[in-house]
């Protein structure tokens, strides 16, 4: 760590491991319900469940990238953040709003609307935060020393996550106009802007663990962006084949929307190109399995089985069932979740100080995590292609055919274990990291430890 | 081989271009003349319907044009399905209403409430939906068949 200021970062990490951990219990929730298991129903109805789960999902992502941002900023602008009380307030009105959301959600205020269920008195906040976030950011960047491709990729996914939050606070009387854009949030961010973040974070830290050329990695940055953007923006359309809109979306959405794996498969090929070619390896192991981890499980759960159903001949069927929410886990994991925890595995050494680069449970919780995962990503697969048949080839009711795909989430469940396990060691590890330390600071320079091992 | 600054302008001119395409699509989607969705049946009651779906959160746990929890039923077709007295019983239900397991708590609404929501699925039910509707919904079409 170069930078006192890049501390804040700890705070922001420290956040979302617990609202992660929080995400993970409503998920429990929801798969136990599923089963029959709903006791708690009169206090967490699966409404309610669902959308915290959901919503933690994307507050603690957020969180990350906000905590990655502020660790990354600092160390390519070459300055410390302009203010970083300002960033501490920041994070504690961040931690409010989410808080005041959540809770709400338990007493029925809502919005109702899938994953941007926040009302918005709260999204007037959520407004105000993201915009002293910013403020500190590009303010710092652009009084930097120096301005480099990765910081501004990192920086313009982040403006854009912020000026695209807006067309969802717009009220429509019409429920189709208010699904569609609703999507240009959700889709436009899962499969746009949100993006570059992760290209911008997994291209420092492929500079930072690899030693490869800033201006070989920044190049392919742009490529791989690129990509992103030619394919996703108008692959928006996948999401409104079949809610009211015209028919020419079925022919756009589903040529542009085939065409976005490629963006995941270029990002999966640079990792591990970028990987090869670095003559020297970084003494930060589990930094490097998360990174890797990342490019390659965000290809196959965004990629592939986000193309698995995106043809409009495909989707007519699965559109509305468990096949959706196979795809969404696993895409949400390995392009988001993973890149954040790289990050913070990355930077957690450097930030307190403590050498644990390699170590057997940091190991451990790498692959029970993935493997979990992938266990509850098949289960639910199953359970979705069961599903598609039973009810839409079959024409069972919608109840008769979950019945018998409840043994699926019976499977679910206990692979979602052995994955609670992985996070839960995660974040043992993370806090046994302890507090940041000042005496972290000029240490762990990157030459020196490339070198070193 | 490809240099930085040509990445960059694959970048930028690939995404203006998009995003233009985009904006003209959404344009085009919404002149009244592709309108898929009876927008002018569009009132009062349909309104108040589709505010109560929302603060009620019922996507939370059912679909409706295929978005939602996929915990409970697919409502898009639910008006020629269930019939309009059967869905206004349960909305206002002061009990929790739980076939096959799966609990709605109860929502206790008005005469009036309970009327705007099944305003608001009969609005639903006339949307063009490009064909899903015929898949999802087996059983209407044979209703609408007989």
């Amino acid at each position: 760590m170069k930078y006192k200021s890049q501390q804040v970062a700890y705070w922001f990490f420290a956040l979302c491991m617990l609202l992660f951990a929080l995400q993970v219990v409503y998920g429990f929730i929801m798969g136990f319900a599923r089963i029959g298991m709903d006791g708690l129903h009169d206090f967490i109805p699966f409404h309610t469940a669902r959308a915290v789960h959901t919503n933690l999902l994307v507050v603690w992502l957020l969180t990350g990238f906000m905590g990655a941002a502020y660790y990354i900023i600092p160390e390519e602008a070459q300055r410390e953040l302009v203010s970083v009380k300002l960033a501490y307030v920041q994070l504690i009105s961040l931690a409010l709003v989410g808080v005041a959301a959540i809770t709400g959600y338990h007493f029925n205020i809502w919005e109702g609307r899938k994953f941007l269920e926040i009302p918005r008195e709260l999204d007037y906040l959520v407004v105000v935060n993201v915009l002293l976030f910013l403020g500190i950011i590009l303010t710092t960047l652009f009084k930097g020393k120096r301005q480099t491709t990765t910081a501004l990729v990192l920086c313009m996914g982040l403006l854009f996550a912020a000026l695209l939050y807006l067309p969802g606070m717009i009220w429509f009387d019409s429920q189709v106009t208010d699904s569609f854009f609703r999507w240009w949030v959700v889709h436009l961010w899962v499969e746009g802007v949100w993006e570059l973040i992760m290209g911008g974070i997994l291209a420092f830290l492929l500079i930072k663990l690899t030693g490869v050329d800033r201006e070989v990695i920044e190049k392919w940055l742009y490529v791989i962006v690129g990509l992103t953007f030619l394919s996703g923006i108008l692959g928006t359309g996948h999401h409104y084949y079949y809610i009211g809109v015209n028919k020419i979306w079925l022919i756009v959405g589903g040529v542009f929307s085939a065409l976005e794996p490629l963006a995941f498969l270029a990002m999966a090929l640079f990792a591990v190109y970028m990987y090869r070619k670095g003559e020297k390896t970084h003494p930060n192991k589990i930094a490097l399995f998360w990174t890797i981890g990342a490019s390659i499980v965000s290809f196959i759960g965004a990629g592939l089985l986000g193309f698995a159903h995106t043809l409009p001949q495909t989707n007519i069927y699965t559109h509305g069932t468990l096949v959706t929410a196979m795809h969404g886990h696993y895409a949400f994991w390995g392009a988001y979740a993973m890149i954040v925890l790289a990050i913070i595995s990355y930077a957690m050494p450097n930030i307190t100080g403590r050498k644990k680069f390699d170590n057997f449970n940091g190991h451990l919780a790498f692959w029970l995590s993935n493997v979990g995962i992938l266990g509850m990503v098949v289960a639910l697969g199953v359970a979705g292609v069961v599903q598609v048949y039973l009810e839409r080839r079959l024409g069972m009711e919608f109840m008769v055919a979950q019945e018998e795909v409840k043994i699926h989430f019976v499977v679910m469940l206990l692979c979602a274990s052995l994955f609670a396990t992985g996070v839960g060691l995660y974040i043992y590890e993370f806090f046994k990291f302890g507090k940041p330390t000042d005496e972290a600071l000029k240490k762990h320079e990157e030459p020196e430890l490339i070198a070193a091992s | 081989m490809l240099s930085k600054s040509q990445a960059r302008a694959f970048f930028l001119g690939g995404t203006l271009v998009t995003f233009l395409a985009f904006i003209g699509l959404t344009v085009y989607s919404f002149m009244p003349s592709n309108d898929q969705s009876n927008h002018h049946l569009i009132d009062e009651q349909v309104i108040r319907g589709k505010h109560l779906w929302e603060t009620n959160n019922c996507m939370g746990c059912h679909s409706l044009m295929g978005e939602g929890g996929y915990y409970a039923p697919e409502l898009t077709k639910v008006v020629d399905r269930k019939g309009e007295p059967m869905i206004k019983a349960i909305l206002q239900s002061p009990v929790t209403w739980a076939p096959n397991g799966r609990k709605m708590g109860p929502y206790e609404m008005s005469e009036e409430d309970a009327q705007a929501m099944v305003e608001f699925f009969k609005w639903i039910g006339q949307i063009d939906l490009n064909g899903f509707d015929r898949v999802v919904s087996p059983l209407a079409k044979d209703k609408a068949n007989q």
